[in-house]
């Protein structure tokens, strides 16, 4: 693959992993924040594929392979599932709305390209030039995780975030040991079924899973 | 040798299987006992062996236990035997009020034995990426225990704790990948993510992805370690697990975050000197002293005044280890190994105090002391050992840390620090009056308190005493453990 060839796929795909955040901030139906984070996943993989082509090594090859079946697919089943069991259609009243939070997303990401660059030098060719958009979508999961109330956009921001760090993950080193990947992609599995499952908990003991009314326990 | 430090995690594993298997029954619920008991006598065999031979290396270096590792398994052991001993008569209780099912119970015991192998295996491997997933690991085996009763509190606690320490793990993630991105460009075909290798390479790590990655594992482990400002999940999860599990989480969980903090401290130290990761953990230190001392002063329950008191004891350990010094290193885990017998006993002890009363209200309990003498008596004297008080093993440990603290020539944070001590101290021991003396009130049940588990609570303080009064065959041990943080 040459270069430009190759830095215009990453290109791509970063591109539309950042729009995905975006589309996650901006939609208030759960279930196109869901196919937003399903679209994400793809991107990763592709992020993956793209550098595991470039430097003709397997394990990117095998971890795309990997982040496709789980972030792209299987998470995203599960949460659709878990939308349609529970008959929560939307993100009622988030804690700020939504042109709000779309603002500070923006705001958000402009003061991580601004900075990004000057914290640490990662290199000069085309995958590590992408970071700052990754941590953009890790800072973008985290202002997901703080504005919105109920469970599943809570997962949601979450895996935002985790979608963001296997992003600098791989930009940066061109992914971790195989070891490390797998139980990592196990760990985030296990995570969003414990989730899943207190969320169930959650609607038989308050009725919904608003997490506004998680206010039992306080000093 | 390589093969007790490589399959010691299958013998929690096994105890597990076995209630997995066969339900929760005695026969299971002892075997988890043994289990731990074997825990523990194989942290004193790898003691002995590392302190001789250096470290025991295995499965092509996916498994390192030296001295500092061999001294947590020993806490790890120590900790889950007071737990599961206490356990046996604790979840029979449960069964029989109702507070749980025998489904309910089968699934604790498979948890708490998963969870006690996660940090087996976070201890005594070398690869800082198996650390970050076994750690990750002991959030989703104690998920679940910390819902044990489902109740609204319950669910609160087990939402929160899931959450925050799932996004402060997946920010030490990003350190992670940070150091092994700075160890591939060290040099050619270097990318490694070993912590021994790491170490030796550490002159050749690129300073500012380094300092990057400090951040990210201080907040993430951090978080873990129940150190403030990211400790907000510690007071609900702590105090809604069952007491057992509480036992456990304050007791060891805890020191084995800050343990995988220590191993990278190590790491980032030999590449950035000293100072960065120092002023870091005494500002989280310090904060951690200060938020436990306020919320400490008008707390109404106590299972959340034993979880602030963790914070407390967390906050004194990364004191010790930020200064950095043999001597300060030493005794903070000299503290870990204090805390982890203490906090195990008051917590199994608080457990019988909440079937006793049915409430965690502090002021709905009075008069404990003469209406259940023996309980009463632990309790108290756990509570001696967690404030300090000689010859429990915590005062020396304290006193050594702020010793350190003055021969670093950090003498106003250590005036800093033992004045937050005291507040603390005032207040735990104000709470703890209430609850002992005076008259009882309220009505009471007629449970007694199984005798295996007083013995093993009164064991434990007796062992804790003689920690503080001489540290014996431990000493090398110890000394051997702090020259890896302390070199």
């Amino acid at each position: 693959m040459t270069d430009s060839a190759l830095s215009q796929l990453l290109g791509l795909a970063i591109g539309t992993a950042l729009v995905c955040a975006y589309v996650v901030l901006w939609r208030s139906r759960l279930i196109s924040i869901v196919r937003a984070i399903a679209v994400q996943g793809a991107a990763v993989a592709v992020v993956a594929l793209t550098l595991g082509l470039h430097e003709h090594s397997v394990e990117p090859v095998a971890a795309a392979v990997g982040v496709f079946a789980l972030k792209a697919v299987i998470i995203p089943m599960l949460l659709a599932r878990w939308i349609r069991q529970s008959e929560e259609l939307r993100e009622v009243d988030p804690l700020i709305n939504i042109p709000a939070s779309l603002l500070a997303g923006g705001l958000l990401t402009l003061f991580v390209y601004a900075t990004a660059r000057q914290v640490a030098n990662l290199g000069s060719d085309s995958a590590s030039r992408a970071v700052p958009a990754a941590i953009a979508i890790v800072m973008l999961g985290l202002l997901v995780m703080t504005i919105r109330r109920k469970a599943v956009t809570q997962v949601a921001g979450f895996l935002l975030l985790e979608n963001g760090i296997a992003l600098v993950a791989f930009l940066t080193t061109s992914g971790l040991p195989l070891l490390i990947e797998l139980g990592g992609a196990l760990d985030l599995l296990l995570v969003v079924l414990v989730l899943h499952v207190l969320a169930g908990r959650m609607v038989s003991a308050f009725g919904a899973t608003d997490l506004n009314q998680l206010q039992e326990l306080r000093d | 040798m390589t093969v007790l430090a490589s399959y010691l995690p299958l013998v929690p594993l096994l105890a597990g299987i076995a209630t997995g298997l066969f339900g929760w029954r005695r026969s299971t619920a002892l075997a988890a006992v043994v289990g731990s008991a074997g825990v523990t006598t194989g942290g004193v065999i790898l003691g002995t062996i590392v302190v001789d031979r250096g470290a025991v290396i295995a499965a092509g270096g996916l498994v390192r236990v030296d001295a500092l590792s061999a001294y947590l398994i020993l806490i790890i052991g120590v900790a889950s035997l007071i737990s599961s001993a206490y356990a046996v008569g604790y979840i029979d209780t449960e069964l029989r009020l109702g507070h749980t099912t025998p489904q309910g119970a089968r699934l604790y015991g498979l948890l708490v034995q998963i969870f006690i192998a996660c940090m087996l295996i976070a201890v005594s491997t070398d690869n800082i990426g198996v650390m970050w997933v076994a750690v990750e690991a002991t959030t989703i085996a104690t998920a679940f225990l910390v819902g044990h009763r489902r109740t609204r509190a319950a669910v609160e606690a087990s939402w929160k704790y899931v959450v925050i320490a799932s996004v402060g793990v997946s920010i030490a993630f990003l350190g992670i990948v940070l150091l092994y991105f700075a160890s591939r460009h060290a040099s050619v075909g270097a990318a490694t993510l070993r912590w021994s290798q790491l170490l030796a390479m550490a002159g050749k790590l690129d300073p500012a992805v380094t300092r990057l990655a400090a951040g990210a594992v201080i907040i993430g482990f951090g978080t873990k370690a129940g150190l403030a400002p990211f400790h907000t999940w510690l007071p609900d999860a702590h105090s809604q697990a069952p007491a057992p599990v509480s036992a456990l989480m304050s007791g060891v969980l805890l020191s084995v975050s800050f343990y995988v903090l220590a191993r990278h401290k190590v790491v980032i130290d030999a590449v950035l000197g000293p100072a960065y990761m120092r002023n870091m953990l005494i500002a989280v230190g310090l904060l951690s002293l200060g938020v436990a001392a306020s919320l400490l002063i008008a707390q109404r329950d106590y299972k959340r005044l034993l979880a602030y008191s963790s914070i407390e004891h967390m906050g004194l350990v990364a004191f010790g280890t930020a200064i950095g010094s043999p001597l300060a290193v030493a005794g903070a885990l000299y503290h870990m190994l204090g805390h982890a017998i203490a906090k195990s006993v008051a917590f199994c002890a608080s457990g019988e105090i909440l079937f006793d009363s049915g409430t965690t209200r502090i002021a709905d309990v009075r008069g404990l002391l003469k209406r259940r003498p023996a309980l009463g008596t632990v309790f108290g004297l756990a509570l001696l050992a967690l404030l300090g008080i000689p010859p429990f093993s915590l005062f020396a440990s304290e006193v050594a840390i702020l010793r350190a603290a003055g021969a670093a020539h950090l003498e106003l944070v250590m005036v800093l620090a033992a004045a937050l001590l005291l507040v603390a101290f005032v207040s735990i021991l104000q709470h703890g009056r209430q609850m002992l003396l005076g008259e009882p009130t309220g009505g009471h049940t007629d449970r007694r308190t199984p005798a295996i588990a007083l013995t093993t609570l009164a064991i434990a303080l007796g062992a804790s005493a003689v920690l503080g009064v001489t540290l014996g065959p431990l000493d090398r041990l110890l000394t051997a453990a702090s020259r890896v943080v302390a070199p």
